[in-house]
């Protein structure tokens, strides 16, 4: 009874260390939040206040000059909607992949099992390096398609042990009495096995979508045809025009041939980043989830 | 005679098991088919391509019919200044990393545990967890755009009259920026898990120590800590075994050609010799450097933890 008075008493004011943690905690997001403003900001200004410094996190100069320049340009819509299917096949393939590798290491009976695990965590620790993945690429004859940036990471040995750890934890009796009732292994796992992890495999397959969204290497490594890069690495090549000369020559605007504004790259980094702040508060649980399953494994 | 027909019976019996099992468990082989095929092919194959490492490697004569050379291409390494440079930029980084961007995350997820206002919590989480989210390009390009000299952060310090930081382009700036973009980077994103440990201890215990009136502080000392230092310390030795390998995308995206004496790393120097010049040996000799070491540092890291009479990792 004491103890409840004293901590319903806790509750009601807030000790001076509450401000000090809440404070913390909100500047700390803010620094999550300014940048985009500043994008936001950069993006909408015109380029002279850009140039004279005048932009802070509320445009100056106020024009839609940079987004109508960027919708108009076909080659990044382009690249924008090659991104999303790209983002989605490659979720499909590795999806199709863990699933199929993690069903039937959950079955204790399978023959090889923990050979078959350790040949598998192995390759978590032990990789051989950029070089031979890249001579491998070049020897099947996947540079410059789309399958150099689908079939080299499609599979993650990290997922697929999570949605083993899922498998594992679902009621064993649901299975059992399908096996009684004369279902095989394959209709065990499609009839109930999937339907019951459909939470799971929304989640593991957020984090292959986000690993394509995000990947940027092996487009740089494998892909020279423009018409197959994804959209990080059309972004990067737009950042990076002219920045060696800008940081050299203290970021006045020099006049030459290859110029990118300011304005223009700050709305190529919205525009990239858009797709994620789209998605990103509803499916935040999910990724959540797939987190803390992958840390009770380990 | 008795001895060798009871083998024979047995030897027959191990294969009539084997071949029920296989009959048994024929769906769940084929599943399996893909994904062995999948690692066989673009995990193994290439542990298998470090042999380029050894070899004169010509791309037009493959592995088969290159030339073996022994140790020469090492021997060639490691008496190169840019290879101990990558090396040493690479340990530097993750040293820094470590320093800064380990314990942040534990301090701010002990801070968020202390936080009782639920919806607060939840709106900061979200907010917090989003850098995570964002690409090194992405990044990259904030980055530029923020701290380059005619950037936000330097227009804001020419307004309260303070000079210039070339955060870009010169040495301690730079490392400085790098370091602390990516502790950002990971920050909240670190605490989930963290956050779930805390989940696990027992709300007893806290109890207990309010009728004591323990102080704040001492819990967290005395039951928070304690209650997650499983966590930290399997978080530690991976950390460790990965104090060789440092990713691609944020060295390259961060660095540029004015601080490539900090900022050329063992993977950016890999692609740079491997991909750009095309000495794929070197380039293999230098990745196999790299796992190997990174191998034998988390082998070790995980003894010393199982010696301490902590969780390893195995």
């Amino acid at each position: 009874m004491v103890s409840m008075a004293s901590s319903l008493g806790k509750k009601k004011k807030m000790s001076v260390a509450d401000i000090v943690i809440i404070v913390f905690i909100v500047a700390l997001s803010f620094t999550c939040i300014v940048p985009f403003l500043y994008m936001i900001a950069l993006s909408l200004s015109s380029n002279e206040a850009i140039i004279s410094q005048k932009v802070g996190l509320w445009p100056v100069g106020f024009t839609l000059e940079t987004y109508k320049t960027i919708l108009s340009d076909v080659e990044m819509l382009y690249t924008l909607g090659y991104s999303i299917l790209l983002t989605v096949f490659y979720t499909v393939v590795g999806m199709f992949l863990t699933i199929c590798g993690a069903y039937p290491l959950t079955k204790k009976r399978l023959m090889g099992r923990n050979f078959i695990l350790s040949a598998l965590v192995f390759t978590m620790y032990f990789s051989g390096g950029l070089i031979p993945s890249y001579i491998l690429v070049k020897n099947l004859g996947m540079m410059n398609t789309v399958w150099s940036l689908v079939l080299p990471g499609a599979m993650s040995v990290f997922n697929l042990i999570i949605l083993k750890t899922f498998f594992t934890n679902l009621p064993e009796s649901l299975e059992e009495s399908a096996a009684i009732d004369g279902c095989s292994d394959l209709g065990i796992l499609m009839k109930i096995v999937l339907p019951l992890s459909l939470p799971s495999i929304a989640t593991l397959s957020l984090f292959y979508a986000v690993d394509r969204w995000n990947g940027f290497q092996d487009a740089l490594f494998y892909i020279t045809d423009k018409n197959l890069y994804p959209m990080q690495m059309k972004l990067y090549q737009i950042i990076s025009a002219n920045q060696q000369l800008d940081s050299q020559q203290g970021g006045e605007g020099s006049a030459g041939s290859f110029i990118v504004p300011e304005s223009l790259k700050a709305a190529s980094v919205m525009f990239t980043t858009i797709p994620i702040l789209l998605i990103y508060p509803k499916l935040q649980k999910y990724f959540v989830d797939g987190v803390m399953t992958g840390a009770i494994k380990g | 005679m008795k001895a060798v027909l009871e083998q024979d019976y047995a030897s027959k019996k191990k294969k009539n098991k084997f071949l029920h099992n296989i009959k048994r468990d024929k769906w769940l082989f084929a599943l399996l088919l893909l994904p062995l095929a999948y690692i066989l092919i673009f995990r193994y194959a290439p542990i298998y391509g470090v042999v380029m490492a050894f070899q004169d490697y010509n791309i037009f004569a493959g592995i088969k019919r290159s030339e073996w050379v022994g140790m020469d291409v090492f021997q060639f390494i490691f008496q190169q200044d840019s290879f101990y440079r990558a090396l040493k930029n690479t340990l530097l980084l993750n040293v820094y990393d470590l320093i800064a961007g380990f314990p942040a995350p534990i301090i701010l997820a002990i801070l968020l545990n202390e936080v009782r206002a639920a919806k607060f919590k939840k709106i900061t989480q979200t907010v917090l967890y989003l850098p995570h989210f964002l690409s090194w390009v992405i990044i990259g390009g904030m980055v530029y755009l923020m701290f380059s000299n005619s950037g936000m952060v330097n227009t804001f310090l020419a307004n309260l009259g303070l000079a210039k930081i070339e955060f870009l382009s010169q040495k301690v700036p730079w490392l400085m920026t790098y370091i602390s973009v990516g502790v950002w980077q990971q920050i909240g994103w670190g605490t989930i898990i963290y956050l779930a440990a805390m989940t696990g201890i027992n709300k007893e215990l806290y109890e207990a120590s309010d009728i004591d009136g323990c102080s704040r502080l001492r819990k967290v000392w005395h039951i928070t800590l304690p209650g997650i230092k499983s966590t930290i310390n399997i978080l530690l030795i991976l950390q460790i075994g990965r104090m060789v390998s440092i990713g691609f995308d944020r060295p390259f995206v961060m660095g540029n050609s004015l601080v490539s004496d900090y900022s050329d790393v063992i993977s950016t120097f890999v692609y740079r010799v491997g991909i750009s010049s095309g000495d794929f040996s070197q380039a293999t000799a230098v990745g196999l450097f790299q796992s190997v070491v990174g191998l034998i540092l988390l082998i070790g890291a995980n003894y010393i933890a199982k010696k301490l009479g902590e969780d390893g990792i195995w």
